[in-house]
C-alpha cells in the first residue's frame, strides 16, 4: 500500500449506486442517513447497506479499490436463526468534515456460520475479528491468528458470551454463580 | 547439535502488571541479546463484561455504566454512547448543549494528555517533569470539578444534551485557569521539546510508519504522529466541532517532518494541550444561548427510545483516538439490544508489534507508554487469567530501573 492516492471523492449517492451497479440484488438494503449539527448546521453522512455473504469478499475488495478504508470496529447481532455482522468503515478521513461511516451488515445461519477473512485487505482487522470468533462463535475462514483474544484459556469451549439463546444463558448463568476462586479448575 | 543449546533467541515475559502504565497487559518478548525480535501481546486481565451488563440497562443508566468504562475518559465514552442513541432514534440536540460538550471533551483532553506527558517523563527518569506536567494537571482537574463537581466521573451528559450549564459567574475562574494553562504549556513545551536527553531517548526510537499506520488501523496521536491525517473532529462534523475550525495536528507542524517516533507522539500530544486550550476559548465565545436539552423529561426520552427501533453508531475523539459505540433498538425493550464498545487502544494494540520489534529492553517502557495505552478500557469484559509465567520474569521496577539507566548513560 503506498501513499494515499489523491482521489476523486464520490458522494454518498454514487458510493451506494457503485455498489449495485456491481453487485445488483445481492446488496439487500441500503440507506443513507444525514444528520446536522452546531451552529452551521454542517451534514454528516452514515451509510448503511445490507449485503449478501456470497458476495462479502469482493464488496471488501471493491471497497478497498474506491479508497483505503479504516475499520473501526465489527459489531454483532445475534438475531436468532441467523448471526448478523455489522462492519463499521469509515471512508474519505483526512479531508475536513468530508468523512462517510459505512456501514455494511452480513448475515451468516447459525448452523454454519463463517466468513471470509479480512486481514488480507485490511491487517487491522486482526483484533477484532479475534473478538468476534470468541464473542459470537463465527469462525473466520483465513484467520492468521486463531487464539483467542479476551477470554482466558480456562473459559469453556462453545459458550459464546454475545449470543442469546437459551442455551448460552444457562452456562453463562452457571459461569457467574460459579464465580469464586478455583470452582472451574479442573 | 541439539536445538536445546544453541537457540540464539529466548523469550521474556513482560506483565501482566505492566511498566508502561498501572494496568495489566501481557507481553511476551522474542529477544536477541538486547535486541526485540519479535512480540506477543496478551489481553484480557481485567475484562469486565461492561457491554453484557449493558444490555441489561436502559439507555439512561448505560451512560453512567459507559462513564466506568475508563477512569480517563470519563467524557467520551458516554459522549460516543449519547451520540449513538441519538443517531439511532433521531434525536435532537440543542446547540448550546454542542458548544458544552466541546468544552467539556476539550477538558478532559488536556488532563489526560498532561497525564500522560508526566507518565512518559516518568518512565525515562525525570520525576522532576511529572510533577511539574501533575500540578498543572491538577489545576485543570479543579477547573473540571467546579464546572461539573466531580473531578474523574462527571455525569454531565445525557441523551439529547448536557446535565450542567457555564454561567456568567464561572467565567471569572475558567478565565484564571486557562491563562495558567497556557503559561505553562510554554515551560512544559521548552522541557519537553529542546531537552537533549528527552531527543536522544525518544528520537529514532519505536518507529510506526506511515503505511503500517494506515494498514494497522491505528487512531488518535499515535496515528497522526505517523503523518496518517485522521482525527475524528477534524473528519466529521460532530458536537460543534464543525464551527471551531478544528485542525489535524501532525508533528510536521513543528518540525517540518514526520518520522512515527515517540519524540513525534510527544510533539503532537503537546500541540494538542495547546488546540484544547484554544478550543475552549472558542466554544465558550461562540456559545449560543439555548436549553441544555432537547428532552428533559427523562421517563418520556425512554418511552421514546423504548418504541424506537434502529440501529446507530457514535464516534467521539478522545484523548486517545477514535472511540466508536454501536447500539441497536428493536423497538420493545427498554434496554438496547446490542451494545459494542470499541475504545482506541484496541485499534493501538497492532501497531505496538512494528514499534517494538528491532527496540532494545531498556526502551520498551517508553515505546509501549508512548501510544498512552489504556487497558481497561479495552479489555471490558473478562474473567481473571491465571497464567502462570514461571520462565524469566523481569518486574516492573527492574524494567524502569534499566529504562532509567539508559538515560543516564546516555547523559554523560
Amino acid at each position: 500500500m503506498n501513499k494515499k492516492k489523491e482521489e476523486k471523492q464520490m458522494s454518498p449517492e454514487e458510493i451506494v449506486k457503485y455498489f449495485k451497479d456491481e453487485f445488483k440484488t445481492k446488496i439487500k438494503y441500503s440507506e443513507i442517513k444525514k444528520r446536522t449539527t452546531g451552529l452551521k448546521k454542517k451534514e454528516f453522512v452514515n451509510i448503511w447497506m445490507r449485503i449478501d455473504k456470497s458476495i462479502f469478499k469482493q464488496y471488501i475488495k471493491k471497497l478497498c479499490d474506491l479508497t483505503f478504508p479504516h475499520l473501526a470496529v465489527v459489531s454483532g447481532n445475534d438475531l436468532g436463526e441467523t448471526i448478523e455482522l455489522v462492519y463499521n468503515f469509515s471512508i474519505y478521513y483526512g479531508k475536513h468534515l468530508q468523512e462517510i461511516s459505512l456501514n455494511v451488515g452480513v448475515e451468516l445461519p447459525k448452523s454454519k456460520p463463517e466468513i471470509e477473512t479480512v486481514c488480507d485487505l485490511i491487517p487491522g482487522a486482526l483484533i477484532t475479528e479475534r473478538e468476534k470468533q470468541e464473542m459470537l462463535g463465527i469462525k473466520i475462514k483465513g484467520i492468521p491468528d486463531n487464539r483467542r483474544l479476551f477470554l482466558p484459556d480456562d473459559f469453556p469451549k462453545n459458550v459464546y458470551p454475545w449470543r442469546k439463546d437459551e442455551q448460552t444463558k444457562k452456562e453463562i448463568e452457571k459461569l457467574y454463580k460459579n464465580l469464586h476462586e478455583g470452582a472451574n479448575k479442573k | 547439535m541439539s536445538n536445546a543449546t544453541t537457540k540464539t533467541t529466548y523469550q521474556l515475559p513482560i506483565g501482566p502488571i505492566h511498566p508502561a502504565l498501572k494496568e495489566p497487559v501481557m507481553f511476551k518478548f522474542e529477544i536477541d541479546g538486547e535486541k526485540i525480535v519479535d512480540v506477543d501481546v496478551e489481553l484480557g486481565h481485567v475484562h469486565r463484561a461492561i457491554e453484557w451488563t449493558g444490555m441489561r440497562r436502559n439507555p439512561i443508566q448505560i451512560i453512567y455504566l459507559a462513564e466506568r468504562i475508563c477512569g480517563i475518559c470519563s467524557f467520551v465514552h458516554p459522549m460516543a454512547f449519547c451520540r449513538a442513541v441519538e443517531n439511532a432514534c433521531d434525536i435532537e440536540v440543542p446547540e448550546r448543549a454542542d458548544y458544552l460538550r466541546v468544552v467539556h471533551g476539550e477538558l478532559e483532553r488536556i488532563c489526560s494528555h498532561l497525564l500522560w506527558a508526566g507518565v512518559a517523563a516518568h518512565e525515562i527518569g525525570f520525576d522532576t517533569v511529572l510533577f511539574l506536567t501533575w500540578e498543572m494537571r491538577e489545576r485543570a482537574l479543579d477547573l473540571t470539578e467546579y464546572l461539573t463537581g466531580n473531578r474523574v466521573t462527571k455525569a454531565i451528559l445525557t441523551i439529547g444534551g448536557v446535565r450542567r450549564d457555564i454561567k456568567k459567574e464561572h467565567m471569572p475562574k475558567i478565565n484564571e485557569s486557562l491563562n495558567y494553562l497556557k503559561n505553562g504549556f510554554e515551560k512544559l513545551r521548552h522541557v519537553f521539546l529542546d531537552d537533549k536527553t528527552v531527543k536522544m531517548r525518544s528520537q529514532n526510537c519505536g518507529i510506526l510508519t506511515y503505511d503500517d499506520a494506515l494498514k494497522l488501523c491505528a487512531v488518535g496521536p499515535t496515528t497522526r504522529a505517523s503523518g496518517v491525517k485522521k482525527d475524528v473532529r477534524a473528519d466529521q462534523p460532530y458536537a460543534a466541532y464543525s464551527d471551531l475550525d478544528v485542525d489535524y495536528t501532525t508533528p510536521d507542524k513543528l518540525t517540518g517532518e514526520v518520522n512515527g517516533d515517540v519524540y513525534d507522539r510527544i510533539i503532537v500530544r503537546l500541540l494538542e494541550v495547546k488546540q484544547s486550550i484554544e478550543l475552549i476559548e472558542k466554544a465558550i465565545d461562540k456559545m449560543p444561548a439555548g436549553d441544555l436539552v432537547s428532552e428533559p423529561k427523562i421517563p418520556k426520552l425512554l418511552n421514546y427510545i423504548k418504541k424506537t427501533a434502529g440501529e446507530g453508531v457514535g464516534r467521539d475523539e478522545a484523548p486517545r483516538g477514535e472511540v466508536i459505540h454501536y447500539v441497536k433498538f428493536d423497538g420493545e425493550n427498554e434496554h438496547p439490544y446490542t451494545w459494542k464498545v470499541r475504545a482506541s487502544t484496541y485499534a493501538n494494540i497492532l501497531p505496538w508489534i512494528p514499534m517494538l520489534k528491532g527496540e532494545q529492553i531498556a526502551d520498551i517502557p517508553i515505546v509501549a507508554a508512548s501510544t498512552d495505552p489504556c487497558m481497561s478500557c479495552t479489555n471490558r469484559v473478562a474473567v481473571l487469567n491465571n497464567q502462570d509465567n514461571k520462565k524469566y520474569l523481569l518486574n516492573k521496577e527492574h524494567l524502569h530501573q534499566l529504562s532509567i539507566q539508559k538515560t543516564r548513560r546516555l547523559m554523560r
